[in-house]
């Protein structure tokens, strides 16, 4: 049997969804832009799922603004609105614990002149509100904070920060990273005083290169891709359609139990924890309150054993993992949210991330449990003296 | 009109005399003929005429793709794009030469020399006559040329044939050293760093044959560590052509040696098990001796005393190419020959995992021999099933490489 427990990574496509998407890409191939029926027939692909969207975050049709995933949400709602706010002031907040797709803009913008605040955040990894508030002023433009944690879960408090900004520096924008959160915790834009939302559609067992990006009608950023004037004006390029309703239909699949999985996945985890908890030595990141924190994701530093090779044991007995977020394939190096929490430095390569989905079956949780226990001790006797 | 139809393959003189030249030749062809069908579908003929080694081209073919091939042929020390063009008249001959020249240069004021040799000797005109008469022709064509007989900066090459004639003048540098397959056959010991491969390519560069060994570790090494290793196989080979790449599962042996033996003493222990499954392996697939990246003095596991204790273990001869070169320098082969870029990715090999903080440098060889007695109960079976369990990788020529599983 298998157990994939990496899916604050990706998830599986859901079959019905794969299914949507291949008629499409056969029967409705054509080009939304393109006047003749066969591109209409793509057009309305492309209404319905705004309106999907359009429900699930309560807000206006002209507010959704599909991408090719998080990373160009993110880059479109902080470049985009820099660029037009520019004239206003030079000043950018976010946290210490951003995604790279978030805290490598605001570097980026750093070294182009703009002055960036990142707030720290406790050893639970969460920001305070009254730090945001003394850093506000009427030379911010925008403050970026992520809902939900990719590496630990931690939960951020988003619609405080959001009513905060608002009540403080009115024409302040306001960006939340809400990948790792939409469609497990709930959050709409309108009532937390959110400008900009970034959302991934294979994060909740969509396909990969889809997102989207919820643009408040107040904001009005500047476009980063020019071309043909798709979105609106905000993103050209022709839309890519089969993606943008496998999208849909993913959501509307994950909302439809949103409350029942969120508390499943709860009860998953919280079984978890307590499954581990006599093992020595191994410490949870983030917050020991299961109501701080995502329902699918856990962090755990596992003193003397090397990530790597724990991830790699791991998979041997068919269960399949993340090392943190520290070391992917193709970047090393620290992770930065494990820093910013302030763990200890053998925690950075000791670290791995379990993350649970809808499709995690709840014998899963046992599997670990008892893998765990087996590796632990096994690894611990071998290691660099 | 194809600007090249043929090429002259340049080769050394070492092993041409008496009967090995055509051990050489042989072999040479054979790997050019291997190595050219890298270079695209179409039919190469690769013909000996008259002592030299000429590849003609299909009609339709890709010049740089054909270049890159005949370049990592070893055995090749030049290789010269020849223009074929029909038979004509000097004055046709001198025309084709101005018309190459402009073609093939950027700029039209080196020194020259024109170098006719006529294999047709009924060629109305003689040699030298010919040479004067071209070399007057691209005089008048390119005034700022210079005729110069003893050093010229290029050589305009015009052999006049029965059937054709053949124009050539760049020579593009070959890899040298002796035909894969004049040298026997070897195994090296690759691991994912940057020395191995280095080593394994400057011995096929002496005309052996490779075999390679690979020992993973798994969980302590992954998938991606061993498809590195595939990966730098697959680059030797484009030079080496086929190599069977052993893969053999070394954790149980690591962590026995790790649960019985003084923890300093493990990469030499380690070491003198890889070396004697090596040899092993080695010994049953006719290889005539072991290749390590070694060099002296490079980690503890290579000083002198270290070397000594590891070469204790075999009775094949063990080739270190290296074993005299700093570590910039093999940098600099690996660049070269494309290696590096792999051998740098950041995946952990075995021999690092459990390195201890200060490892022994200077093994003494009765305490290294004393500890292994205690690995007596059990090592003989784990080191037969780690043989026995051998997965066999298959590797033929650089990019075009398959990768196939015979067992495993």
């Amino acid at each position: 049997m298998e157990y994939y427990l990496d899916n604050a990574a990706t998830t599986r496509v859901f079959p019905e969804v794969a299914e949507h998407m291949k008629n499409i890409m056969l029967e409705d191939y054509g080009n939304p832009g393109s006047l003749h029926n066969i591109g209409f027939k793509a057009e309305k692909h492309l209404r319905s799922a705004t309106e999907v969207f359009s429900r699930l975050l309560k807000c206006d049709k002209t507010e959704i603004c599909f991408t090719s995933g998080g990373t160009e949400s993110n880059n479109t709602a902080i470049l985009g609105s820099v660029l037009s706010r520019r004239n206003r002031g030079n000043h950018l907040i976010t946290t210490a614990v951003e995604h790279p797709a978030v805290a490598n803009v605001m570097t980026f913008l750093e070294g182009e002149g703009f002055s960036v605040t990142r707030l720290k955040t406790d050893t639970a990894g969460r920001i305070n509100l009254d730090e945001l508030n003394e850093a506000l002023t009427n030379e911010t433009i925008l403050v970026s904070i992520m809902h939900v944690n990719n590496e630990i879960g931690t939960i951020e408090p988003v619609e405080e920060a959001g009513r905060l900004i608002r009540k403080k520096v009115p024409e302040c924008l306001f960006h939340v990273d809400d990948v790792q959160g939409f469609g497990k915790l709930p959050l709409l834009p309108g009532e937390a005083c959110i400008d900009f939302l970034s959302v991934s559609a294979h994060k909740l067992h969509g396909p990969r290169g889809v997102g989207l990006l919820y643009v408040s009608k107040r904001a009005h950023p500047k476009p980063i891709l020019h071309g043909g004037g798709q979105m609106g004006g905000l993103r050209s390029g022709t839309e890519n359609v089969p993606g943008i309703a496998g999208f849909a239909e993913a959501a509307e699949r994950v909302f439809a139990e949103r409350e029942a999985q969120a508390e499943r996945l709860r009860s998953l985890r919280i079984r978890l924890l307590e499954g581990l908890s006599d093992l020595e030595e191994v410490f949870v990141n983030g917050s020991s309150e299961p109501e701080d924190s995502a329902p699918g994701i856990l962090s755990l530093s596992i003193k003397d054993i090397r990530a790597e090779v724990l991830l790699h044991a791991l998979e041997e007995k068919g269960i399949f993992v993340s090392s943190g977020s520290a070391c992917s394939s193709h970047h090393k190096g620290p992770s930065a949210t494990l820093r910013a929490i302030g763990v200890p430095d053998w925690a950075l390569e000791s670290t791995i991330r379990i993350s649970l989905a809808s499709d995690t079956p709840a014998e899963a949780v046992s599997a670990v449990t008892e893998a765990l226990h087996e590796l632990i001790p096994l690894l611990r006797r071998y290691r660099r003296k | 009109m194809m600007k090249f139809q043929a090429f002259l393959i340049k080769y050394g003189e070492i092993g041409l005399k008496g009967k090995n030249r055509y051990v050489f030749e042989d072999a040479l062809v054979r790997q050019i003929k291997n190595a050219l069908k890298t270079a695209g579908e179409g039919k190469f003929e690769v013909s000996r005429i008259n002592g030299r080694i000429f590849v003609h081209a299909p009609e339709d073919y890709d010049f740089d793709l054909t270049l890159s091939a005949l370049k990592h042929v070893f055995g090749v020390t030049g290789i010269c794009p020849v223009r074929v063009i029909p038979n004509r008249t000097p004055k046709g001959i001198a025309e084709a030469v101005v018309d190459f020249i402009r073609e093939n240069y950027e700029r039209f004021d080196f020194t020259f020399k024109i170098n006719t040799r006529r294999a047709n000797k009924a060629y109305p005109l003689g040699s030298m006559e010919l040479d004067a008469l071209v070399g007057e022709a691209v005089l008048e064509a390119f005034p700022d040329m210079r005729v110069d007989v003893h050093s010229p900066e290029e050589m305009i090459h015009i052999e006049v044939r029965k059937e054709d004639i053949y124009l050539y003048s760049l020579v593009f540098k070959g890899p040298g050293g002796m035909p894969v397959g004049t040298g026997g056959k070897a195994m090296l010991l690759l691991s994912g760093g940057i020395d191995s491969p280095v080593a394994g390519y400057m011995i096929s560069k002496r005309g052996v044959q490779l075999d390679a060994v690979y020992f993973h570790a798994p969980p302590y090494t992954s998938e991606r560590a061993k498809q590195k290793v595939v990966d730098l196989a697959r680059i030797i080979s484009a030079y080496a052509g086929v190599i069977y790449l052993h893969v053999i599962n070394f954790t149980d042996i690591q962590m026995y040696i790790y649960d019985q033996c003084p923890h300093e003493e493990l990469t030499i222990i380690m070491r003198r098990y890889m070396m004697r499954i090596a040899e092993r392996l080695a010994v049953s697939s006719d290889c005539l001796g072991l290749v390590t990246g070694e060099s002296i003095g490079q980690v503890a596991s290579q000083t002198m005393k270290s070397l000594l204790a590891t070469n204790e273990v075999c009775t094949l001869p063990v080739y270190r190419p290296l074993i005299g070169f700093d570590k910039q320098e093999i940098i600099e082969i690996a660049g070269n020959i494309g290696t590096f870029e792999t051998s740098i990715l950041p995946y952990e090999d075995c021999c690092t995992i459990f390195v201890a903080k200060h490892p022994v440098t200077k093994p003494n060889l009765n305490i290294i021999r004393r500890s292994e007695l205690l690995l007596k109960e059990k090592i003989d079976t784990m080191v037969e099933e780690a043989v026995a369990g051998d997965e066999v990788i298959v590797i033929r020529h650089g990019e075009a490489a398959s990768v196939e599983r015979l067992r495993g």
